[in-house]
Order: structure tokens, then sequence, then C-alpha cells
């Protein structure tokens, strides 16, 4: 049964089971890869999302019951917020693999429109649920930082 | 070399050079040598060995060099013949193949910092060609530590190479001496005039004179380098923070299919019986296939099982979760890896296998003044990269080609070729980037998979393995049991030191009931212990696999860090000591040692020990160097304690002090680490500086938390959480690196963090709260806390 789903601003029509993961729809039916999987069950963040603009696990999101959001992926996501932190992480080199980026840009980028000046505090509340096995957790907190004084 | 090819140069006439610009050597190179090419190409990117950036590149555009026409075929470390490294095109795009993988340790930004700085390359032009698996490039496994050491040299003189016959073409055309011209930054210029020559004119001209020979090429000076030892941003994250590039799990094929396997729970287990009929109603499910069974010895072979293909992998995974499997119990369906730990321990209590001996260790402890013994456990672990396994196959007639998150894409090749019993030369195998490896990827088995499921099916197919098949089907690290005794004398100064270690090897995954620890893993920390004292001895005792044992991040040097620094600190405690002065006078006065003259059989992680030996004082100086950025006795509030440990892996000197801040609770938080490395000439300190934070983490989390157990011969753990890892919150507030600047030859940057972050850790709990920590992990999957003796009870 085909969908209309609201993907970066632009229609997408989508073909898939229902209650088929926005993830794997992004991944499989749209052919767009940033977004990862890490674990499949709302554990590690890979596969984050914005969802009317917050941050949401798309592994454990059903894709049918996102008709009217708007959906926001890596490849897409922009604004004062996301451009800060993609400049900082390439000036950083805050990634290693990069594998876990992805989710990590998505969920600093939401906390950052929200809150202009995170604290370290607000920023392990906010980004304790992106798991990084190349343990960049010092760099992406120094680069938050440095990412909210020049917003 | 200079003016021998005056034969092909085009008439300076022609040319208007005197504006300094290419454009007109440009055209007429065209007209001279390649018809209606329109590309210009030194050395030609070998056809099918690019998975990002497509080479644009014609190789017929003109005759290939014989290649036996090399002189530098033979370097230090392997071919430096320029043209299996290096394409410039007309643009003055700078191609650099980079035959190692990219897993975050930067290793594309690495390898062509390296080349391009002998070479003077334009920064901005340099793009990297992935190499596919091929025995021309010598070396690709990526592992151990090595891309740099193993290929720093050559990659130098391929670059350097390159270089002088770019700057002799100019002099041709010039008609000058080369001694009068000089490259820099992509650009040949001269002593006599203003002209300059881009590299993208002068490639297909420099392409037809004659490699120079090692001794003739002139490598730069430390103080010359542009690149080198540089903080040169990565090539890979600005793609990554737009969600491109492409992993394992990323690729896509025309008419892919997707596939999930159920394996066995139990290493060799068998598929007695499966009912797919519920499988197939599944929407999107296409078929299943039922895969050979494994057979002893595991070496890099699929598990077998059932695949499950489907249109998409949610409807593999919906498909597999269908499946009715009967299993048959493999032959180790009666491990249990609690147990087994007992009796590992037990093992360790007797005396073992003496792999390397100093003086009289039982006359030592007879003599000492004081004994003291301990005992370590530490579990098993998997790798668990965030990025799981995933390979993806095609078959066109009889020729395969693989892409896959592979570490060794030759090993990959050749296990596939074994397995499937076709010829290599019909296997293309293509390395994608990496979403971390830490050693899982460097076992290929995902990739086999992949190429029989596809062989099966007859279209393209991905296989992807999800978090709980990463868990369940891993080589695991190997879980050990260690004891330590030791003899004191008077004055608390060591004079008898008995390390036994007991682990199921790496071997037992390749040659079936290998229960004796070898020199390699006894070498990774044992062997080579750097102390100092009269009397030593090493022993190892056996101890048989039941699970798949492989390599993880720092290996066996894990375990053997954790006991080893551990009990150097309790020997500190023991004699009333300062924790850090009783490491430098275990380690004693600077020299260099073989363990070889002590009866070791010492590989050095494969390098001579007379090029890297074993030097103490780089230990001694890494100690004192850490100690100072922590201020090392400092006055610490209550509940505070610093550890420290070092450790010589891959080559590299780390010393890591932590800070430990328990509370009465036994919460347990980390506000500071300070690490000082000397790992020799370091070429991007920048992302050494990652690998530090990284490798010390990895450690950490793995101490902390990190345990997998089997019952029944099977994994007991899933997905994060019950395999549990470090996160954000749980990351220190500070974490200094001080890389200690040498122009020795370069050493290990990717692993040799890991293993000193536990022991420094446990050291520092106990000087928090005077609790020794002996069994990992300290927290495990569940726990919030520390069990200290007192909050045990409260
Ligand atoms: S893949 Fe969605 S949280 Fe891990
Ligand atoms: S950068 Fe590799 S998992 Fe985070």
């Amino acid at each position: 049964m085909a969908r209309t789903l609201k993907i970066n601003g632009k229609d997408e029509t989508v073909d898939a089971a229902p209650g088929t993961p926005l993830l794997w729809v992004l991944r499989d039916h749209l052919k767009m890869t940033g977004t990862k999987f890490g674990c499949g069950v709302a554990q590690c963040g890979a596969c984050t999302v914005h969802i009317d603009g917050a941050p949401t696990r798309s592994c454990v999101l059903p894709h049918d019951s996102l008709e009217g959001s708007e959906i926001t992926t890596i490849e897409g996501v922009e604004g004062p917020a996301a451009d800060a932190i993609r400049e900082v992480w390439v000036e950083n080199d805050v990634p290693q693999c990069g594998y876990c980026q992805s989710g990590q840009i998505m969920a600093a980028t939401a906390l950052l429109a929200e809150n202009s000046s995170p604290t370290d505090a607000d920023i392990d509340t906010a980004m304790s649920g992106n798991i990084c096995r190349c343990a960049t957790y010092m760099s992406i907190r120094r680069a938050i930082k440095e990412a909210a004084s020049r917003a | 070399m200079f003016l021998r090819n005056m034969g092909i140069i085009p008439g300076k006439a022609q040319s208007g050079a005197d504006e300094g610009s290419g454009a007109s050597i440009t055209n007429l190179s065209r007209r001279s040598f390649v018809a209606g090419s329109g590309l210009f190409v030194i050395g030609v990117t070998l056809a099918g060995c690019s998975s990002y950036v497509e080479p644009d590149v014609d190789a017929n555009a003109f005759d290939l060099p014989d290649p036996g026409a090399s002189p530098l075929t033979q370097v230090a470390g392997g071919d430096a013949t320029p043209a299996l490294w290096i394409a410039i095109e007309e643009d003055g795009t700078v191609k650099i193949t980079c035959h190692r993988s990219e897993m975050g340790q930067q290793v594309w930004t690495s390898m062509a910092q390296i080349v391009a700085d002998e070479l003077e390359a334009d920064w901005d032009k340099v793009q990297i060609v992935q190499a596919e698996g091929h025995e021309r490039y010598g070396d690709q496994n990526t592992d151990g530590s090595r891309s740099v050491r193993y290929n720093f040299h050559r990659l130098r003189i391929a670059g350097a190479a390159m270089r002088s016959m770019l700057t002799e073409a100019a002099a041709l055309f010039w008609e000058m001496n080369p001694a009068e011209c000089s490259a820099a930054e992509g650009l040949v210029s001269n002593s006599q005039n203003s002209d300059t020559l881009s590299y993208g004119n002068l490639a297909e001209l420099a392409a037809r004179l004659e490699i120079p020979a090692e001794d003739e090429i002139n490598l730069k000076e430390p103080d010359e380098w542009r690149f080198i030892n540089k903080e040169i941003p990565s090539l890979t994250i600005p793609l990554i923070t737009r969600g491109q590039g492409t992993f394992g799990i990323d690729v896509d094929r025309p008419g892919m299919v997707y596939a999930v396997v159920a394996r066995p729970p139990q290493v060799f287990g068998r598929v007695g019986s499966v009912d797919d009929t519920a499988a197939l109603e599944v929407p999107g499910m296409l078929q299943t296939v039922r895969l050979r069974d494994a057979k002893p010895p595991a070496l890099f072979q699929p598990m077998g099982g059932v695949a499950v293909i489907a249109r998409n992998t949610w409807a593999a995974i919906q498909g597999r979760n269908a499946l009715d499997i009967e299993w048959i119990d493999g032959p180790n369906a009666r491990y249990e890896s609690v147990s087994f730990g007992e009796a590992m321990k037990r093992t360790a209590r007797r005396p073992g296998t003496v792999r390397r001996e100093r003086g009289n260790v039982q006359t030592g402890m007879a003599d000492a003044a004081q004994r003291i013994e301990a005992e370590y456990y530490a579990p098993h672990l998997s790798q668990s990269p965030m990025e799981p396994p995933s390979a993806t196959a095609q078959w066109t007639g009889d020729k395969l080609e693989v892409w896959a998150c592979v570490q060794d894409p030759q090993t990959t090749r050749q296990t596939i070729a074994d397995l499937l019993e076709i010829d290599k030369e019909n296997i293309t195998v293509n390395a994608t980037w990496l979403g971390g490896a830490f050693g899982r990827k460097s076992k290929p088995d995902f990739a086999v998979e992949a190429a029989l499921i596809a062989k099966e099916v007859g279209k393209p197919v991905k296989v992807t393995w999800t978090r709980e098949d990463e868990v369940r089907h891993g080589f695991y690290h190997s879980a050990s049991a260690q004891r330590l005794e030791a003899g004191l004398d008077e004055d608390g100064k060591c004079t008898s030191y008995l390390h036994r270690t007991v682990f199921p090897p790496i071997a037992s995954t390749f040659s079936d009931g290998m229960a004796t620890p070898t020199d390699g893993e006894m070498g990774l920390g044992a062997t080579d212990v750097p102390f100092a004292m009269p009397n030593l001895r090493v022993e190892s005792g056996d101890a048989k696999g039941h699970l798949r044992i492989g390599w993880l991040r720092s290996v066996s040097n894990i375990y053997h860090a954790f006991a080893v620094q551990s009990f150097a600190a309790e020997m500190a405690h023991a004699a009333g000591r300062d924790q850090k002065e009783y490491l430098l006078e275990l380690i004693g006065k600077a020299r260099t040692f073989d363990p070889g003259d002590e009866g070791a059989t010492y590989p050095n992680y494969d390098a001579s020990i007379e090029d890297y030996p074993i030097e103490t004082g780089r230990l001694s100086n890494v100690v004192e160097k850490a100690a100072d950025m922590a201020r090392w006795g400092r006055n610490l509030p209550e509940g505070h304690g610093l550890g420290i440990a070092v450790h010589r892996s891959f080559l590299s000197y780390i010393a890591t002090v932590i800070e430990a801040a328990v509370s009465p609770d036994g919460t347990l938080t980390i506000p500071g680490i300070w690490l000082a490395v000397d790992a020799g000439t370091v070429v991007n300190p920048r992302h050494a500086r990652a690998q530090m934070e990284g490798g010390t983490i990895y450690g950490l989390s793995n101490a902390l938390y990190g345990e997998i157990t089997a019952r029944n011969g099977a994994v007991v753990q899933d997905n994060f959480p019950s395999w549990r890892v470090m996160r954000m919150g749980e990351a220190p507030r500070e974490f200094d690196v001080e890389i200690i600047q040498s122009n020795t030859r370069p050493a290990g940057i990717g692993e040799p963090a890991t293993p000193p972050a536990a022991p420094a850790l446990t050291n520092a709990i106990f000087n928090a709260t005077g609790h020794r920590i002996r069994t990992l992990p300290i927290i495990g999957a569940r726990g919030s806390r520390l069990s200290l003796p007192e909050t045990e009870t409260a």
C-alpha cells in the first residue's frame, strides 16, 4: 500500500509492508543510507532522525504512523544549529569511523536548536542514547560547546 | 637519467611555455601522445580497484610501463612503484590508492599524507582510491596497528620517485638541469625564471620517464615535512557529516535482495529440521536457503544455518523470526563460561609451561622477606563495532564480486576461493568503509556467507548481521585466569616475580583442540614484561576453546596488562611505597632487552628487535610524563584516587593515569585521564590523539561493563544493554594526551592505548577506596555502582 512521507521537505511515495520501521524504509526502499542501523531496539541512537524536529529512533518507528509528519534525516538536516554542528564536527575531526555520527549529529543538532548553551549535564542527557564504539564522546562534548559558543 | 628521453620532448617553440602556464603543454602533449583521450595519467589506476572515487581513468590512454621495468618493486615494506599508488590527472587531481581499510583510524588521510608529502602534492587536489584486495599491494591486513609502520618508507619512496620524475619532466621541457627545478604544492618551478608547470600538465610526459632507483631518490628531511606529523584534517569526515560515504551495510547493487541468517546457537551446531512455511508468508519474503554445516576447525567459515532472503532487510528479519528450526547441538553444548573460568583459575595455581626465565624464582621466593600473590580473571568480550558485519555479493557467470567492510580484502578473497573452491582470479573483493572493526572484521565469515547465498539466489545479495547476530556469533576475546606471585626483600624491593597466564588461544579457532597459548599471544604483555628483578618466570597453562576465539583491539595485551600492572600496584602497596615510584623501580634503569635472551620466543610484533628494541627508558619516560600531567601526588578530595599503568604494545609506549571518584554508595565517576604516548614518528597527531582517547575508552568500557558469557555452549548476551558499552555520560570530563615528539621509526597507534586503561582505573579505585578489583568486569551489564565491601552489605 503506497503512502506519502514528507522527507527532507520532499514528498516520497513508499510502498512498504505495514509496520516496517522508518529506518528500513529510508535505507532499503528509498536508498537513503545516511541513517544507520546499530541495534534495532532503540538502544544505540545510530538511526536517529528528526520527526517534526524531535530526535527520534527510526528503527522502532513504524513508517505508516508518519503520514503528515516532517521527517528530517542526516542528508537533509539544515538550519543554524545543523550548520554550526557540521562546521565544528569538520573543523575538529570529531568522528572516527563515522558510523554513529549521523545519529550523533541529529541528536546534537536537536539539542542545540532547543538549548543554545547546553551544560555538561544537558549534553550527557541529550547524547547518552547515542553509543559511539570509537568513543568520540570527549570530542563530541567539546564540539557541542564550541558550536554553542558560536551560535 | 637527465635528458635520457630528450627524443620525446616536444619542440619548445610550439609550447608557448613562456606563458608559464600549463595549458599549452597540455595541448601539445595531447597531440603528441594521446590522441583524443583528454586524460593524462602518470601511472595507471588499475581497473576495478575503486569503491568510492571511481577513477576516471582510461587505462589505454598510453602504454603501461612494463612492471618489470620498475626498480622499486623490492623496497623495504613492498612495492613502491609510483604507478601502483599515484595517478595524476590533467586537471591536477592526485589520486592516491589506499590499500588499507578505513575504519576510523583515518588511514585514508595518513596514507595520503605520507605519499603527498614526498610527492609535494597540492593537498586540495588529493583524492583517495580504495584498493581492491590484491597481492600487488603487499599486506592489506588492517590489523595489528601497523598500516603506518609497514608503509611509511615505501609510500615515501613512491611519492618521492614521482616527484623526481615530474621535476625531470619539467627540466626536459625547459631544457634545464633538474637540479635547477624544484617541486612544491603541485607545481614545478625553476631557478632561472618565474615559469611554473603544474603536475597535471607534466604527468603524461613524466610517465614516460624511467623510474629512479631507490638510491637515486632523495627523501625529505623531517623539518621539510609539509603533511607528515601535521594535523591534516580528515578526508572522510566532511562526507560523514552529510551521511555520505559507503559503509559495508550501505552497498547497493541493481536488482539486489536482502538476507539475514539464522545461525546455530553453538559453534558447530547444525540444523536438524526447518519449517519455513510461516516465514514465506511474511510480506516481502522471497526464499530460504539451507547453508552448509560448519566443520572444525572453525577458520573463517560461516557457521551454517538458514539464510532468509527478502526484498528488504526488515522483511528478512521478520521472516527469520517466523522460522521454525530445530537445532542439533554442537560439540561444546556443555560449555559454561563461568565454571570454565573457575577451572582456568585452578590451572593457574599449578605449575605451567615455562615461557621465559631469569634467575631462580623458587630460591628467590624462599629468601624473600615478604611474599604476595594475586589471581585475576577477565571474561570473554565482543568487539561490537558500531556497524555490524555486512557484505554484498554478485555473481556474473563464474565471476564473483564482493563489497564488504573487511579489514583484509586479500584474506577475504582467499577464504572465498578456498571455501567455494573457485579460482581466486575470478573473485574481486572491494573493501568499503568500515563502521569500526576492532578485530571483528578481520574475519571474513560474513563475506563468505554473502558469496554462498548470492550463488544460490542468482541475484546480488546483501547479508546484514543484526546486533544480536554480532553479539552471539562472534570471534570472542579470550577469557583468562592469571596468577601472580612476588617475593619482596626487607626494603620492599621485588626480588622474585612469577606470572602464570591461562587462556584459550586464538589458535583454537584455526586448529581444532589447540589449547596452548602461542608465542604471539604470550608476547602480548606476558613474556615481554619489562621488570628488572633478579628472578623472573613467566608460565602458561593450557585451556581449550569452546567459542570461536579471535582478535579484539590489542588482544592478549588487555588481560596481561590488567594483571601485571594491577600486581605492580599491589606490590607497591605491600611495600608501603608510592605506586608510580615503585613502578619505575620495577622497570629499572634505562636499557634495552630481548626476551629471547631469557628463553622466550618473542615475535616483537613481527618487527626485528634491532629496529624496534624494547627500551625501558621510553617506558619510564612516559610514566614520568603522564604522572606530571596528572599532577601525581596532589591532594585529592575524599573518595578520589589516582591510578597509573604503563605498557608497551605494538611497539609503542603508553602510560595512563586515571582519576577515579567513588561516592560512599559506590557510584564511580572518572573526572580525568592523562595519557603520554611515545609511538616514534606520528603521521597525524590529531588523529593519534583520537585513537588514544578511543583506545582508552574502549578498554574502560570493557573493564567496567564488558562480559560475554556462555551457557550450554551458547552466548547469553544479545544486544545493548545486556552487552553493555560505555555512553556519553560515563566518559571522563577531562582527557589530556601528550605525544612525545620523536623522529624514530613509527609504531602502532590504533591499539596500544587500550591495555593500560583497565589497570590504571582499578589502581585508581584502590587508591580511592582501598578496594582491589581482580575480576572483570568492574560493574557489569546490570550494575550501577561498585560493590565495595562496605556497600555489599548495605
Ligand atoms: S538502530 Fe535504532 S537505536 Fe540503535
Ligand atoms: S565514530 Fe565510530 S562508532 Fe562513533
